[in-house]
């Protein structure tokens, strides 16, 4: 399987890149770790006439902390997230979710941003990026601009993010000292996408929950942010009936397509349990 | 759009140039330009793993990998383990320990395990079980895989020099 012909550009600068793509035009797609895009181009579901690799861009790589958030580059891979000290202390919720993300040879190479950028309800970050609150540093031919997670994911392969632009930068609000975190994911096998998975977010005080942040993997053409299962916990302690309530709310907004995966009943049921485990796991590690 | 590119890497240790079209797969440029045959050809979906060489550091599956990206590189693949007619520990435990049946998967399993063990000299069971988790073997359950990765880890620690 090798993909179509293409011209190749390596730019070494964001402004470079932009200029590309305004120059080239809507036949050039952006290459970041390539392993979404180039399995699609094998497979000729992508035939771009023109690629523009963004891997030899130094200032869109790096993870660190400026003020009271985390920043990092939209070139930044699994990998390097996985093994990010800084990371595994201010957002361990990444770390566990990167963690999950494909395998070993992948996650080398594979970006968040490209991860976010694909628009696959399939790929995890983006659930992972509406639990943590996070927003998005678009630049293009006119300038910057910062969009929240939520409300960026519009549907099928479909973000916010307009011909010319280029997502540079993630940036991440640090939760709160003491806040639980989890990402659980259901998948057949290594390097799969989710059956089913759940991100959750969860801030404690007296027993009760004071803030909660849950977002769901591939229950429907996009990461979804599952509000009334939110709603629903807030100010209760986390029990039997909380939890069955929540992820009953949660099912209520999911929409998965039946595939090899399971029917549709069974996707959703698994989007159920993953949350209800999701909401555990978390109130395990948060502190009241 | 016939298009082609001059890139150098280092393949081996050697510097090498090739004149590849952008779409080159690496696995196609090692094979069939290069000569390098320890990388094999299995799903060329990025699950089996069997094309696993080291680029720069990583392990990467190279049937998803444009030769184009590579250009200054540093490339190794199974060929390049075994040093002046001495196997890598690795090679050796793989022998010993019988960790392959057909023998498709070995290299590519070899050169996972090769990274793995330089960024965990001293992984547990859970962590070879995870770390070759893109390595597919449809012959030994994995069993003596993972004895063969403990038994090069222990082999690597009392020798540090060789690794």
């Amino acid at each position: 399987m090798i993909p179509a012909g293409f011209d190749y550009h390596a730019p070494n600068s964001v402004a470079d890149a932009i200029k590309l793509l305004g120059d080239l035009g809507p036949d050039a797609r952006l290459l970041a770790g390539g392993h979404s895009l180039l399995p699609m181009m094998k497979l000729r579901f992508a035939q771009p006439a023109h690629l523009i690799d963004l891997g030899r861009i130094a200032e869109l790589r790096g993870i660190a902390q400026v003020g009271d958030a985390i920043h990092i580059g939209a070139m930044t891979t699994e990998h390097e997230l996985l093994h990010s000290a800084l990371l595994a202390e201010k957002l361990p919720l990444l770390v566990d979710g990167a963690g999950w993300i494909a395998d070993p040879q992948v996650r080398y190479k594979g970006t968040i941003g490209g991860d976010i950028s694909h628009g696959d309800p399939g790929n995890d970050h983006p659930a992972l990026m509406l639990a943590l609150d996070a927003s998005f540093v678009l630049r293009g031919p006119k300038g910057e601009r910062v969009l929240k997670a939520d409300g960026y994911f519009l549907g099928l392969y479909s973000t916010q993010l307009e011909d010319g632009e280029i997502l540079a930068q993630i940036r991440i609000p640090i939760p709160a000292a003491g806040s639980g975190w989890s990402y659980q994911k259901l998948k057949r096998k290594t390097g799969d996408f989710a059956t089913a998975a759940t991100a959750v977010l969860l801030q404690m005080s007296g027993g009760k929950v004071a803030k909660v942040n849950i977002a769901l993997t591939n229950a429907g053409p996009t990461a979804l942010k599952a509000r009334a299962a939110e709603d629903s916990l807030l100010g209760k302690p986390i029990d039997e009936a909380s939890l069955g309530e929540a992820a009953r709310l949660a099912m209520g907004i999911c929409e998965p397509t039946p595939d090899q995966r399971g029917d549709a009943e069974y996707k959703l049921a698994m989007t159920g349990e993953m949350t209800r485990r999701a909401l555990q796991a978390a109130h395990a590690r948060a502190k009241s | 759009m016939a298009n082609t590119h001059q890139v150098s890497f280092k393949l081996n240790g050697k510097a090498v140039e090739v004149s590849v079209e952008p779409r080159e797969l690496l696995i196609h440029t090692l094979r069939e330009k290069l000569a390098h045959t320890g990388p094999h050809i299995g799903c060329e979906t990025s699950h089996c793993g069997a094309c696993t060489v080291d680029m720069d550091g990583m392990s990467v599956k190279s049937c998803t990998v444009l030769t184009v990206q590579c250009a200054g590189s540093e490339l190794l693949t199974v060929e390049g383990l075994e040093q002046g007619g001495v196997l890598h520990a690795l090679q050796q435990a793989f022998h010993e320990e019988h960790g392959l049946q057909c023998g498709y998967c070995t290299p590519g399993m070899i050169t996972r395990a090769y990274r793995l063990l330089k960024e965990n000299p001293n992984p547990t069971e859970q962590d070879i079980r995870y770390g070759i988790a893109g390595n597919l073997c449809r012959c030994t359950g994995y069993q003596n895989i993972v004895k063969a990765v403990q038994s090069a880890a222990r082999k690597l620690a009392s020798t540090p020099a060789s690794a």
